[in-house]
């Protein structure tokens, strides 16, 4: 049995990694104020974080805590690890902000917001941060759905020399952030079983109520 | 391995596949010169919007107002399953869809009368599964300039997983003033007919297209998709990687132990950036693949993004169900550094076997390997 060995789950109102709560001092503000305050309670130093559209932000703060607590060795490039996302607007929280750069009187299209008018960025994001050299795949779902998730990672398990997928929700429209990132091990003693059941728990429980360590 | 049933392309150069076949074998383009918003000069394929409304029209008499992206999609997959004979309805039939941007366009019209779910590529994907009365949630891949190649993966473990009996892989994108003007601000737009591989190559070209693949789980001849693999260069979102990483291992993967010379030829992702092509060949090299003949069909239909991975698949199925190898047209002038055997003419081949490659932004990379059976 596949084991979820860290998450983390990110919304307008909390943080939870492994099941529970952080502590991170919230303004009131959601959207970038927010996301914002969460890097920097990371305490890490990683500039590019500030190019980023929110969507890829709000993925890779949840995939940093996640590999971060699963003692990930960032550095070492590996082929042993997937990302497969999904989410349900695809970047249109960039696109609308790429639009306005087109406007007839307002033309001055920017290479910067264009890159980001794409759902699948958020995994090249995270990809780079970490050297993940496996898949990188991005579905997308007219909302949150634990079964097609466990799917779609199962797909990436099958792929040649693949041992670990980092999987996730990751959503963001309008100021309104939903994440879930999990990473899931082919091999491991222990961790929460990966089935429909509890990504969906591991989804729902937004209080960091569900108790993560077997 | 999965079995490709029928297919289908709707593009400048026609709305069939024969008629696309024949016209990419004629050597003939449907870029042609043309101005982006702000008035600057470019060569794009578009397609003839009067033409598709008015066969949209005839063959379905709709009631309800789709957008041209939709019509394309719809009409594809309507050609598509008619030649399969297969029944869209039926629920052991399944769907994927290939889109980057979908119905990007709707943006640019804040007065439109759609709703505003239709902007979301979820629904265009739910339009699809409701259009055919087929009770199953469409999947729908959105990974950049790969999900053609995606799109068929999904649909090699759909049916590994005997989820359906067929699945019906559809990718649509058009070169909206949103694209175009994004991929302006990247100076990745060649003004001219763009030159895959070429010393002379400045850039791509965007093209509209939708394209359609159906799949099952058949035996007998005919043309088999024996696998795909998709890997990450972890270099930069939107700059190839130059050791060509991701491009390698996803090669490397889908080979398995195929030797290079078995072969047909690569129909290369060969979009005419200078930075792609050459990333390309540098992997193609890698994975021993450097005597191989590669092609690009960019020149005949510019980059169509989502669709590309299923149009691009669909005539080189067809050559290679031919005994063919393309040549890849505007190449001239060696513009690679290191070995790559660019096809300059049309070639006959005996090999069964060819694969498909596609790299994007978001670092992905894609390699497909299909068979042909007599």
């Amino acid at each position: 049995m596949k084991k979820i060995t860290s998450y983390c789950r990110i919304t307008d109102t909390a943080v939870i990694l492994n099941g529970n709560a952080r502590d991170i001092p919230f303004s009131g503000e959601p959207g970038p104020v927010r996301l914002t305050e969460i890097y920097r309670s990371l305490e890490t130093a990683y500039p590019k974080f500030h190019k980023m559209d929110n969507l890829s932000k709000a993925g890779f703060l949840a995939s940093e805590m996640v590999l971060r607590e699963a003692g990930y060795d960032m550095e070492t490039p590996d082929g042993t690890v997937s990302l497969v996302f999904a989410n349900s607007s695809s970047s249109l929280d960039d696109d609308i902000k790429f639009q306005h750069t087109i406007e007839k009187d307002n033309y001055f299209p920017s290479p910067a917001v264009f890159v980001y008018t794409l759902p699948n960025i958020v995994t090249g994001e995270i990809a780079i941060r970490n050297r993940i050299l496996g898949e990188t795949s991005f579905f997308i779902l007219r909302e949150f759905d634990a079964e097609k998730m466990q799917i779609f990672a199962e797909w990436a398990f099958a792929s040649p020399g693949i041992g670990h997928v980092l999987c996730g929700w990751a959503e963001y429209l309008d100021g309104h952030c939903d994440v879930l990132v999990m990473m899931v091990e082919r091999e491991s003693p222990d961790g929460l079983d990966f089935t429909t059941l509890n990504i969906h728990k591991l989804y729902f429980d937004q209080h960091g109520n569900f108790d993560f360590r077997p | 391995m999965i079995k490709r049933l029928a297919d289908n392309i709707i593009s400048p150069l026609g709305f069939s596949t024969a008629a696309n076949y024949e016209a990419v074998r004629r050597g003939e383009s449907g870029i042609v010169p043309g101005r982006d918003a702000a008035g600057t000069l470019l060569s794009l394929a578009r397609l003839d919007r009067e033409k598709l409304a008015d066969t949209f029209r005839s063959v379905f008499r709709p009631r309800e107002r789709y957008t041209v992206a939709e019509q394309a999609l719809l009409l594809s997959v309507h050609y598509a399953v008619q030649e399969a004979g297969i029944d869209p309805a039926d629920p052991r039939n399944g769907f994927v869809l290939s889109t980057t941007k979908g119905n990007i366009e709707l943006l640019g019209d804040p007065g439109h009368d759609l709703g505003p779910d239709r902007i979301h590529l979820w629904h265009t994907a739910e339009l699809l599964g409701r259009f055919f009365r087929n009770p199953n949630t469409p999947l729908t891949v959105s990974n950049a300039c790969i999900s053609g190649a995606c799109a068929q993966i999904a649909a090699f473990n759909l049916l590994k997983d005997k989820t359906y009996d067929h699945v019906v892989v559809a990718g649509v994108d058009l070169a909206s003033d949103f694209i175009i003007s994004g991929f302006q601000s990247f100076k990745s737009l060649d003004e001219d007919r763009c030159r895959p591989f070429d010393a002379r190559r400045k850039g791509l070209n965007l093209g509209e297209a939708a394209a359609s693949l159906v799949y099952g789980n058949a035996s007998g001849s005919g043309s088999y998709l024996l696998g795909g693999c998709i890997r990450n260069d972890a270099n930069h979102i939107s700059g190839p990687s130059r050791t060509g990483e991701g491009l390698y291992r996803a090669l490397s993967a889908v080979m398995g132990g195929l030797s290079p010379d078995k072969v047909a030829f690569i129909n290369a992702h060969g979009t005419a950036t200078p930075f792609n092509d050459q990333m390309e060949a540098v992997a193609f090299a890698r994975a021993g693949l450097e005597k191989t003949p590669v092609f690009s069909l960019k020149p005949h239909f510019g980059h169509t993004l989502g669709a590309a991975g299923v149009l691009e698949s669909i005539i080189s199925l067809r050559a290679l169900e031919e005994g063919i190898v393309l040549p890849s047209p505007g190449y001239g002038q060696p513009g690679i550094e290191g070995e790559l055997n660019v096809s300059t003419a049309t070639t006959f081949t005996r090999e069964r076997y060819m694969i498909k490659t596609l790299s994007g932004f978001g670092g992905g990379n894609a390699a497909l390997l299909f068979e042909k059976i007599k």
